[in-house]
């Protein structure tokens, strides 16, 4: 029962991992340059490691660390300045205002510069790819190897990834800053997109064995969760949290005793995360106050539909009618095939398989269904459903030459096998 | 990312008459902020006293029912979070955090512990 010393090292590291996207994000606004933000941060992480284990980790460690950061960025801007000479008198500004060690910082204007660099991070400048991993890097305090990890990609291949966003972002001369203009609905999708990305590479691994890489999820959570204590007026960032609440509440139901999937239909309820259920409710009621009469974003329906699902005690009570009605509304606010897909699902329950299966088939022409295993495999439970054991065997068999996930292959030859 | 269940012990005899000052429930209330700010904050809450609450007791196959309070007891819980961290380091920071908002004249015992996963 004695208190155990702690490793300082281990102690420090974890207090920079916990204080670096705001420290990256505070000095990114004075150098306006999220890699030579990210050094300079890393000086700082340096410094502590040599002199808080002599002084003691100071009251306010996050404060300390911007502190220093800060004090390089601006010697680093004066340096800059000196060497082109142009911009001294700036230079003299920033120098007659140096930051004081003792200054509290404005936890608003820390959240201001930690929005600019999700922005920056996610900015449509660059790929889909190298936003996941910046994102990961710089505000999910993910390291380049568990980032490679959880993408399934060389750790090579990341760290390359990593450094060419960041040139690109300043090749670019992309700006440090919230979109406030025109650009900002589009600007606001881009970062949602891509923390549902990283929530979905998490949920269902498009290839390989593992159904569930739970760490990217839980890393997505909390990014959304992040989002929305920075950007609480908008809808569909809390629209996207519910989701990914309600999403994540379902995890233990999600697979079997050796780690195979389980579907909606047959998981266990009582495994449901009743916590994360609560606060996807709670999210998206959220969402639905700050929507303020316009109707509702597509993540913030998709949440809709999971709430749907959470509400039912067993999935023979789920309202069906309901999560019909709500893909109606979603096909109708961001129309795509897979959207229609699952409307058909919904519909099936509500009025018969024989209803679903005329909105699947006016599907297969769909060119961008085109080898999406789960076009077969709806086809093949509703097929099932109506007595068609054959046909629906033919269409399971399709979808399991289609899909690239294993595990998911399997349960789709099981279901061929039963028909 | 593992959640952490830390449950907040207080000796209740020696707590300080009157509960938290307002100057503690201030500080609390920004550093719960931040916690759930950062995303980490999952659930939190304080206890009733203990005196209120009751112990329903399983042995060797009778059930029995003890109201408070406990005479026995020394530390009770009086609250208790659930977080998402990143490891135990981290929860460990937290946890320290929220300590460090009581004044000198307490002493509490936060116990951390991973919930299982699954």
């Amino acid at each position: 029962m004695s208190p155990s010393p702690e490793h300082p090292r281990r102690a420090i590291e974890t207090v920079f991992r916990m204080e670096a996207p705001r420290v990256i994000a505070g000095v990114a606004r004075i150098v306006r340059d999220v890699g030579i933000a990210e050094e300079l941060a890393q000086d700082a992480l340096v410094a502590a490691l040599e002199q808080w284990p002599e002084q003691g980790v100071p009251d306010n460690p996050g404060a300390w660390l911007m502190t220093i950061a800060k004090r390089r960025a601006i010697d680093l801007v004066r340096r800059r300045e000196r060497y082109t000479d142009k911009l001294a008198e700036m230079g003299r500004d920033l120098a007659s205002a140096p930051p004081h060690r003792d200054e509290p910082a404005d936890p608003d204007d820390i959240d201001d510069d930690l929005l600019r660099l999700v922005f920056t991070a996610c900015h449509p400048v660059l790929s889909a790819e190298a936003r996941v991993a910046l994102t990961l890097r710089l505000l999910g305090g993910l390291t380049t190897g568990e980032i490679a990890r959880a993408v399934l990609a060389p750790e090579p291949t990341v760290a390359q990834r990593i450094v060419r966003a960041k040139r690109t972002l300043a090749a670019k001369a992309v700006a440090f800053e919230v979109p406030y203009g025109p650009d900002r609905e589009a600007r606001v999708g881009s970062v949602l997109e891509v923390i549902y990305l990283i929530f979905n590479e998490g949920y269902a691994a498009t290839a390989g064995d593992d159904w569930l890489r739970p760490g990217l999820c839980e890393d997505a959570l909390r990014l959304a969760r992040v989002l929305a204590g920075l950007m609480p007026k908008e809808s569909e960032v809390h629209g996207l949290a519910a989701l990914l609440e309600l999403q994540a509440s379902r995890a233990a139901a999600r697979t079997g005793p050796s780690g195979e999937p389980v579907l909606l239909k047959d998981q266990s309820r009582a495994r449901w995360n009743q916590m994360l259920v609560r606060r996807g409710y709670a999210a998206l009621a959220r969402a639905q106050a700050t929507a303020s009469g316009r109707s509702l974003g597509p993540y913030a329906l998709q949440a809709a539909i999971a709430a749907c699902h959470a509400h039912a005690h067993t999935y023979e009570e789920t309202d069906w009618r309901q999560i019909a009605a709500l893909y109606g509304l979603l096909a109708a606010r961001a129309p795509s095939p897979v959207v229609e897909l699952n409307r058909a699902v919904a519909v099936s329950m509500a009025e018969g398989p024989a209803a679903g299966l005329a909105l699947v088939d006016a599907l297969a022409a769909e060119p961008a269904l085109r080898g999406y295993h789960l076009l077969p495999s709806v086809r093949g439970d509703l097929l099932a459903r109506l007595g068609r054991a054959a046909d629906a065997r033919a269409e399971f068999e399709r979808a399991a030459s289609l899909t690239r996930n294993g595990r998911e292959r399997a349960l789709l030859l099981a279901r061929a096998a039963g028909c | 990312m593992p959640r952490f269940l830390t449950m907040i012990r207080v000796d209740e005899k020696n707590a300080p008459e009157g509960g938290p000052s307002p100057e503690l429930q201030e500080r609390m209330g920004a550093l719960l902020e931040e916690i759930t700010k950062a995303g980490v904050m999952l659930d939190t809450a304080g206890l009733k006293p203990v005196a209120e609450g009751s112990r329903v007791t399983w042995d060797q196959g009778e059930l029995s029912v003890t109201d408070g309070p406990f005479t026995e007891t020394k530390e009770v819980i009086g609250g208790y979070s659930i977080i998402q961290a990143k490891d135990k380091a981290e929860a460990i920071e937290w946890t320290k955090r929220f300590l460090k908002t009581h004044e000198e004249y307490w002493t509490i015992t936060a116990e951390v512990r991973e919930i299982e996963a699954g």
